[in-house]
């Protein structure tokens, strides 16, 4: 801006600002500074005359940094008049005059209180949010038994459509990482076994492996992720547009409703993924070392019968269920604690996906566990 | 900005033959509209006539299949992308949802096109964002609240001051009474009519507010069939015999209807 958009000229005891140019949100920034200088320059002065007669444009920015400039000198104890004012802007001005600024309080701590409060703010979240998932445990299992007791009232057409989500389109993805995955572990073990002349066990480790844990927990992982996140989505989006409310206004239970059948359909889910998953990986398994390892299909397959039993098939499936329930109660719970925002919702989609995926590891540890101490 | 200086009414948006459609079915078939510097323009028409569509044409949210729009003189096809973004800066939207970025506070939304637009101190955009919320009646106690937590006659107002923030010459309000109570949507029309007065804008208002319409429109647009059948001021719309300005201006709802009822005599034509 090379136009000077206040002049001042100090005449006696009278300071006179004239302003010139376009008082307009283009120029605010400039003019700011101007007024700011202007005020820091003649603080002791008694009398202010501004002289707005050759401003050609004037909008809300402008006449809000004439009125702090009025309102700097008042403070100050000066006499302030303004001269010149087209009679289109008086009515601006004397809109903006009303207006109060008052400084918004500020009751912050030291940052330290900042950071502790902010640590223990996440620690009450923590417990919150396990209260919350075993409150929707209960209030699933109280709507399980309304459903058990009246089976007619429960919707089958959600189950098979989520059904259809969570199980049949998730098959080809699922297969596929999990084929992959097997490969991997076959052609690292045979790599490194080789060294020993052990390749042979390649076959013990890919089947107690995959039938054990790396199944069913990749499956979990990708099903939180494919289909956890969607939970929460669904319900977060329906939470904020007061459906889940109308749910509850027309006497239904949003639970027995929405999430039984998510649920449900998780927990058959998942096994059947989990099947599909842990075959697709000893086939992968099977193939690397067929065609890395040299491994004789016909070997591999009698060798796989040593090493395995019904039980290590067994250990694997029965974790499924349990690890489809903790994704899908994680994912519903998260659902319903969207509020109104857009932010809330992508907050609470992670929450589900970090969670969901934490509970089922720290789950599968459990079972470990458990199964090492009942000898399986 | 002067009133009455003289000259013509200046136009500030014409459209010409205007055509929208949506799929097979032409929702705008040859929409002539002028807009004029300074006034409200109230803009009716049947639920589902495009109302909306045609305002959403204007600032360019949809596309048309004909016709010609012009913004301060400036025709928005040949724009290139500087000169629609500058035409884009004298105009503020309401929407009719107040479409608030829900994940801001209200302060941060006010601030928004300030921040985007202008590289002014942070001490200016508070003052600023205040004194655009006092100007549509609201206090510094929203200032740190985020959109959910406001009421609907505060988001319309938040929407409105936020429409504002730039000092726009002409703002486009959707349905801006819409859901509100009647002393809420009372309060709306002063509010527009005094902002309107006080910063010069040129309103264009698509609502179904007969009351709206009675007391802040200078003017009144009506579109049916997929074109502008009236323009004019509420002397005029009373006065038309077109069967649907009849039914809209005179029917039960309205305040002649209200008037002849009491007068126990039929609504004769002047």
């Amino acid at each position: 801006m090379a136009d000077a958009l206040l002049i001042d000229t100090t005449d006696g005891e009278t300071l006179r600002l004239a302003a010139a140019g376009a008082w307009t949100s283009t120029n605010a920034q400039p003019l700011e500074r101007e007024i700011d200088a202007a005020a820091r320059r003649h603080a002791a002065v008694k009398q202010v005359a501004i002289d707005m007669g050759a401003v050609e444009r004037l909008d809300t920015f402008g006449a809000w940094l004439l009125e702090r400039l009025l309102r700097d000198f008042k403070s100050r104890g000066a006499a302030t008049e303004v001269v010149g004012l087209k009679q289109d802007y008086r009515a601006l001005i004397d809109e903006l005059h009303r207006i109060k600024i008052e400084a918004p309080p500020h009751r912050r701590g030291g940052r330290l209180v900042e950071a502790l409060a902010a640590v223990g703010r996440n620690i009450s979240r923590v417990g919150d949010t396990f209260l919350a998932i075993l409150n929707m445990l209960g209030a699933l299992s109280v709507a399980f038994g309304r459903v058990a007791a009246h089976p007619s009232r429960f919707r089958f057409t959600s189950l098979v459509h989520q059904l259809d989500n969570v199980g049949w389109k998730g098959v080809p993805i699922i297969m596929l990482i999990t084929f992959l995955v097997g490969a991997i572990i076959s052609q690292q073990g045979i790599f490194h076994f080789r060294k020993f002349g052990a390749d042979i066990y390649v076959v013990d480790m890919i089947g107690i492996l995959v039938l054990r844990e790396l199944g069913v927990l990749i499956v979990c992982i990708m099903v939180a992720g494919r289909s956890g996140s969607a939970y929460t989505a669904e319900l977060g989006a329906m939470k904020m547009r007061e459906e889940v409310d109308a749910l509850r206004t027309m006497g239904f239970d949003p639970i027995e409703v929405l999430v039984l059948p998510r649920i449900l359909a998780l927990i058959i889910g998942v096994p059947i993924l989990t099947f599909l998953g842990s075959i697709a990986a000893l086939y992968g398994g099977g193939l690397v070392a067929w065609l890395y390892g040299g491994i004789d299909p016909d070997i591999f397959l009698q060798r796989l019968k040593e090493a395995i039993d019904i039980k290590t098939f067994e250990v694997g499936m029965i974790k499924a269920p349990f690890m489809a329930l903790v994704v899908g109660v994680v994912a519903c719970v998260e659902g319903m604690k969207v509020k109104g925002s857009s932010e809330s919702l992508g907050l609470q989609t992670t929450a589900s996906v970090v969670e969901s995926i934490f509970l089922v590891i720290v789950l599968d540890g459990l079972f470990a566990i458990f199964f090492a101490s009942i000898g399986m | 900005m002067a009133a009455g200086n003289g000259k013509a009414r200046d136009t500030v948006i014409e459209a010409r033959g205007v055509k929208v459609g949506f799929g097979e079915r032409l929702v705008l078939n040859g929409v002539d509209l002028d807009v004029y510097r300074g006034e409200i323009l109230g803009f009716v028409g049947g639920s589902g006539a495009g109302k909306s569509v045609l305002m959403r044409t204007i600032i360019g949210l949809l596309p048309k299949r004909g016709g010609a729009i012009t913004v301060f003189g400036q025709d928005m096809d040949a724009a290139d992308d500087e000169q629609r973004q500058a035409v884009e800066r004298r105009w503020g939207v309401l929407f009719q949802q107040g479409a608030l970025f829900s994940s801001l506070t209200i302060k941060e939304n006010l601030q928004f096109p300030m921040r985007e637009y202008l590289d002014l101190s942070q001490r200016l955009m508070d003052e600023l964002a205040l004194a655009k919320l006092e100007m549509v009646g609201l206090d510094a106690s929203v200032l740190d609240k985020i959109p959910s937590e406001l009421s609907g006659g505060m988001t319309k107002r938040v929407a409105l001051a936020r429409a504002l923030a730039l000092d726009p010459d002409i703002v486009f309000l959707d349905e801006p009474t819409s859901g509100l109570d009647p002393i809420s949507a009372g309060d709306f029309d002063t509010l527009i009519a005094t902002l309107q007065r006080t910063l010069g804008l040129t309103v264009f208002m698509v609502t179904h507010d007969l009351d709206s319409l009675h007391t802040v429109c200078d003017r009144i647009a009506v579109l049916a069939e997929g074109r502008i059948i009236a323009a004019g001021n509420m002397d005029t719309m009373l006065a038309s015999e077109h069967p649907w300005l009849k039914a809209y201006f005179r029917g039960k709802r309205s305040r002649a209807g209200h008037a002849a009822e009491a007068a126990g005599a039929a609504c004769v034509a002047p």
